[in-house]
């Protein structure tokens, strides 16, 4: 199967300027997550793969097309809401939705019914017969989004999406992605400095650093792997309970005044730990899983730097 | 419009030839030009002229009706190269308005608006978008000059019978070159100044300056170097030289193409007259090509 996303050697440069340098790897995922700090590259990788900025050197691919020599078919195929107010003032958000998707090859009827359900989808309502000039910046995501979606691209770029959005706002902005994504008739790929909007609508992170790939990370799987390991706090501890947890197969790091690591070895349950503590008479004051929140993934990248 | 579904789906549907989506952008431009009432004017008064020449042919050949109004088909203005000059010079300059008025609206609210990254992230790219727009002036402008033009010529031939069509083919052929040559460097002209000037007003205003201000600078230039080489900057003066000889017209002292009067004893070279015209075209070219842009790129 072809990877989302397959970046060789993509460098970008501004003058003497690299903004992207040598970006290398595949990334698949049903919504990919483009973290990094300000300057980063987010939005010059987005850029690049959107055919706004053609690359210095080397390639890149989306779904098998390469983004230099088939544009078109690339462009055929994402739907691409930008970060920045970009619309047409003096028209209607319908009507703005419907020549966006006949832009994207929908024929003029076909762009009328999905402009309107489009609309109606992102919550625009009666409010998609009013100019975009009058709406308020929350209804001009809307649009974005609505414009994005209307023609059923296969891929979705989101540029910080819950830009300027208040508290509702922005959970409505995040439950339309995840219902989007859920659909799985469509890869997102969401840029934003916001961690809390990655982490709960995507599944994969990418993590840039200096133009530079620090991370690509299963979120899944890290919440996976994450759910074996356990933190523990005893009061009472012996060689005995050590002892008892070792022959259950985990493997432990003791620290002093009672603190420990383990992993859970498959097959072992937490129930098995508190039946050791109760038959070796050690008291368990706190029991955690360990649990790498996006930020500590995010920090740990920006510290060791590109991968 | 009802809508029934509040949930999202993938369109499997046909989709349209890309060869043709450009199109798309001419077609929403003519819907917002339509609920202009100025623009419902314009049209109406741009058939004036045309009228006027039909209804001047038509008295030509129907002695009945200049023996009814007591006229001289003598008196009557020759139907030849001359008239249809005088007609091109004419509906050209209405253009040129017309062009004023909706030109300026055509690319810079798109640039006011950021508008760009949204086109050009579909199937569509930047020549296409610029031959989007420039569709709705070609075509209205042929309105205006070519389209009616002809239709003159071949009200003439009806009534001049084949004779006169057979030796009067060159007049058509300068009509439609020469209208053509005049739609592409307004269009390319009022794309470029929408381009980079976004406040539409001034957009406008800078096309007028570009032609009338030229024009002025040129002959002042001629005037204080006694030369006739300031004539490059003057629009009117290299459309009318090409049009003189697209024509076969002798630049004469009152006649040709209105406001495209080459004065006699100022013309320049043809080859000049073109180079000009085309280095004209380049610049404008240039312009687009550096604005018409997804993003801009600091470096």
């Amino acid at each position: 199967m072809e990877p989302l996303i397959a970046l060789k050697d993509l460098e970008v440069r501004f003058g003497t300027r690299a903004i992207l340098k040598k970006l290398n790897g595949e990334f698949s995922g049903r919504a990919i997550g483009l973290l990094g700090p300000n300057g980063a590259g987010k939005s010059t990788l987005i850029n690049t793969l959107l055919g706004f900025i053609a690359p210095s050197t080397g390639e890149a691919r989306i779904l098998g097309y390469d983004i230099r020599r088939q544009p078109r078919q690339v462009r055929g195929m994402i739907g691409y809401m930008p970060e920045n107010d970009s619309f047409i003032a003096n028209m209607t958000g319908v009507r703005f939705v419907r020549l966006m998707a006949e832009l994207s090859g929908l024929p003029p009827e076909q762009a009328m019914e999905r402009a309107h359900e489009a609309c109606f989808y992102v919550g625009l309502g009666e409010v998609r017969y009013r100019n975009i000039g009058t709406y308020s910046t929350g209804m001009k995501q809307m649009v974005k989004l609505a414009q994005s979606i209307a023609h059923g691209p296969r891929l979705l770029f989101l540029d910080e999406p819950t830009n300027g959005l208040d508290p509702p706002a922005r959970r409505r902005m995040i439950q339309i992605i995840r219902e989007i994504r859920d659909t799985g008739s469509m890869h997102l790929v969401i840029s934003s400095h916001l961690l809390r909007d990655i982490e709960e609508t995507c599944g994969q992170v990418l993590i840039l650093k200096d133009g530079a790939i620090a991370a690509f990370c299963d979120l899944e799987e890290e919440r996976r792997t994450n759910r074996r390991f356990l933190e523990l706090e005893t009061r009472g501890a012996n060689g005995g309970f050590h002892d008892a947890i070792q022959r259950l197969g985990c493997e432990a790091a003791w620290s002093p005044h009672g603190r420990g690591k383990l992993i859970l070895p498959d097959g072992v349950e937490i129930r098995q730990i508190y039946e050791a503590a109760t038959a070796q008479n050690v008291q368990l004051v706190r029991l955690n899983f360990k649990r790498d929140s996006l930020e500590d993934i995010f920090l740990k990248a920006m510290e060791n730097g590109r991968l | 419009m009802a809508v029934y579904k509040k949930t999202y789906r993938r369109y499997d549907g046909p989709l349209t030839p890309p060869s043709l989506r450009f199109l798309i952008l001419s077609r929403y431009s003519f819907e917002e030009l339509r609920q202009k009432r100025l623009f419902g004017l314009f049209l109406i008064g741009a058939m004036i002229w045309p009228i006027v020449c039909a209804l001047t042919i038509y008295l030509h050949h129907n002695l009945s009706a200049l023996r009814i109004l007591e006229l001289d088909a003598s008196k009557l203005i020759s139907i030849d190269a001359g008239f249809f000059l005088f007609y091109l010079g004419f509906q050209s300059m209405l253009a040129f308005f017309l062009t004023g008025f909706i030109g300026p609206g055509l690319v810079s609210p798109d640039l006011a608006n950021n508008a760009l990254p949204m086109y050009l992230s579909r199937p569509l790219s930047r020549s296409e978008y610029v031959l989007g727009k420039m569709t709705v002036l070609v075509a209205l402008l042929s309105i205006f000059t070519w389209i009616p033009g002809l239709l003159l010529f071949l009200l003439q031939s009806y009534l001049g019978g084949l004779g006169w069509f057979t030796h009067n083919l060159r007049i058509a052929a300068a009509l439609f070159a020469g209208s053509w040559i005049w739609i592409l460097i307004l269009a390319l002209l009022a794309l470029a100044l929408s381009a980079w000037v976004k406040w539409k007003p001034l957009a406008g205003a800078l096309l007028f300056i570009t032609f009338f201000v030229g024009g002025g600078l040129a002959n002042a230039a001629n005037a204080i170097l006694d030369t006739s080489w300031g004539h490059l900057i003057n629009l009117s003066h290299l459309i009318g030289t090409v049009w003189l000889r697209l024509f076969g017209e002798p630049a004469t002292l009152g006649s040709g193409a209105v406001f495209f009067r080459v004065q006699p004893g100022a013309e320049m070279p043809l080859w000049v007259a073109w180079a000009a015209l085309f280095g004209f075209c380049g610049v404008c070219l240039r312009l687009l090509a550096k604005k018409i842009r997804a993003m801009e790129i600091v470096k």
